[in-house]
């Protein structure tokens, strides 16, 4: 009973969702030209999955956000690392990461297409952009907060620099750094489309731009419900793990 | 009690100043302090809230250097944090990411451990039956309550074997009773393996119940007010609290202690005026 139960509120909100598209749709109050209804977007979806390449444009666009995800990790990690652990650093640095954060990804594709081309460089570069500079900054902001009594401790009980780093440091740097991933992926899905303007001739993002050339409604719908699910699944996932590699941890946000 | 002989001086201060960096200039905060903690010695030290007794423990645990005078260990200067001296933080810091097992396994892990290998396991098991946590080994430590991550702390402080144990109000965020039990306990793992202790508290009961000697600091800048040996000899037991010379001792110190305490708040209201 209990579990029936979850599942009917999971379910619920989504439901309810779909009721008031139906809702809006039918309602008279916009051109129906101008909403298709769930079921049409449902059809729609199932002809493209099997008929067309909508798998393609998935596989695609999933594969640039995580090559763009997995760069700006393995770059967020260390340097987020450092200007969390040093203040000094930190408070040189920080205005400029939050200049550069601030700027959208969309204003920069100009000047990404002037030095990186139009092909598939340029796309990994944006989605780079985007994930590094909101990933560094969930790490740094996590590891200046790790309270130096651990280090203290450590010290007291014998632990060697290396030690204290592997053993102390490490550990409580696992949580941010799933965290910063967390919002990588977030960001990095969010700016696909627009890392997709560039030329692109596949992809979630080239699937809606040439469906808005067409004023194919139901296919950009598709589109933009694809990224959704795609995204909160890898996001269920990641939280997922983190439940099991912190168990340790009081509650996992 | 016949007149006591000194024992072997294990911690020596000598002379030790100690001065902040503040906007008003340098803030002396210990001021010429010399006092000695003999071998197996359980000296308490109390004194006014920011007077400066957690700088002097610091100083003895290696994080830290007096600014001028020096504190020896054995006649040497201290270089820095080692496995020979235990210390018990205020905050406990038991290691949330690891077990209660893993956190006492964490210090005889170190490369500087002096305990063999062969050894760890029976080390922990010892230490989780002393201190009751034998039944939450595998537990974290954000299951456990608070008198529970003290004894964790003092489990894992005690692996390692500490030849010293320095201990920064170590029980004073635990109730009434916790309280009285982890000072039994602590009297109890002491009387099995002698250690020479340096503890911080700003409980006058505390202190005559557990040390040989009570160290009763000023306000700040600290300097010694009165070194007051304790007469009463180990083991020591609850009634002993009930007993008219211990009632007359914890007067006579909490007399001292209160100047200081009432000297401290006034200075703290001068100064932010
Ligand atoms: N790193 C520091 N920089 C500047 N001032 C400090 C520093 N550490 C301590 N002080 C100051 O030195 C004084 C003594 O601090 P200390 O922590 O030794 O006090 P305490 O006697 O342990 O007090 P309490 O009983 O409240 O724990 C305080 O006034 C504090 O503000
Ligand atoms: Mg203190």
């Amino acid at each position: 009973m209990p579990i029936l139960r979850r599942i009917a509120l999971i379910l619920a909100p989504w439901a309810l969702v779909v009721l008031a598209w139906y809702a809006i749709a039918y309602s008279g109050l916009i051109n129906p030209a101008l909403v298709p209804t769930p079921g049409q977007v449902a059809a729609r979806f199932w002809q493209l999955l099997f008929h067309a390449r909508l798998p393609a444009d998935i596989w695609m666009s999933t594969q640039r956000v995580f090559l763009g995800v997995l760069l700006g990790i393995v770059f967020a990690v260390p340097v987020g690392f450092v200007l969390g652990w040093y203040r000094t650093v930190r408070g040189f640095v920080d205005p400029l990461i939050n200049f550069f954060r601030a700027l959208p990804p969309i204003a920069l594709i100009p000047l990404v297409i002037v030095y990186f081309g139009v092909g598939e460089l340029a796309k990994i570069v944006i989605l780079f952009y985007a994930s590094f500079f909101s990933g560094v900054i969930v790490m740094y902001e996590g590891i200046a907060q790790i309270n130096p009594i651990y280090v203290r401790v450590a010290r007291t009980l014998g632990a060697s620099d290396g030690e204290i780093f592997r053993k102390v440091i490490v550990p409580l740097t696992v949580p941010h750094m799933l965290t910063a991933l967390r919002v990588s992926l977030g960001v990095a899905w969010a700016t696909l489309v627009a890392s997709e303007l560039i030329a692109a001739q596949q992809g979630l993002g080239a699937l809606i731009q040439n469906a808005s050339s067409f004023f194919r409604l139901d296919i950009i719908y598709v589109g933009i419900i694809c990224i959704g699910f795609i995204a909160l699944a890898m996001d269920l996932l990641l939280r997922a793990a983190a439940r099991r590699l912190l168990a340790w941890q009081e509650r996992i946000a | 009690m016949s007149a006591p002989q000194q024992p072997r001086a294990r911690i020596r201060f000598e002379r030790v100043s100690v001065e902040f960096p503040s906007k008003a200039g340098p803030l002396r905060v210990v001021d010429d302090v010399s006092y000695e903690i003999g071998e197996r010695e359980f000296v308490s030290v109390i004194g006014p809230s920011g007077c400066g007794k957690t700088t002097m423990l610091n100083i003895v645990a290696g994080f830290m250097r007096p600014s001028s005078g020096s504190v020896l260990l054995d006649d040497r200067p201290i270089a820095g944090p080692g496995p020979d001296r235990g210390v018990i933080f205020q905050e406990y810091g038991v290691f949330p990411w690891l077990t209660v097992r893993q956190n006492i396994e964490f210090g005889l892990k170190l490369a500087a451990s002096r305990v063999p290998p062969g050894e760890h396991e029976e080390v922990c098991r010892r230490y989780m039956q002393l201190m009751g946590l034998a039944e939450f080994a595998d537990a974290w430590p954000r299951m456990l309550s608070g008198g529970m991550r003290q004894r964790l702390a003092l489990a894992r402080a005690y692996a390692v074997r500490p030849e010293f144990l320095l201990m920064d109000e170590p029980f004073g965020a635990l109730d009434a009773q916790t309280r009285s039990a982890m000072q039994d306990l602590l009297l109890e793992v002491l009387q099995a393996e002698d250690k020479t202790v340096m503890l911080i508290t700003h409980s006058v009961e505390e202190a005559v119940y557990l040390s040989s000697r009570i160290i009763v600091m000023t306000a700040r800048p600290t300097r010694i007010r009165e070194i007051i040996r304790v007469p009463f000899g180990y083991p020591r037991e609850e009634s002993l609290h009930e007993k008219p010379e211990f009632g007359e001792l914890r007067s006579h110190i909490r007399e001292l202690v209160m100047k200081e305490y009432a000297a401290q708040a006034r200075q703290t209201l001068r100064n932010t005026d």
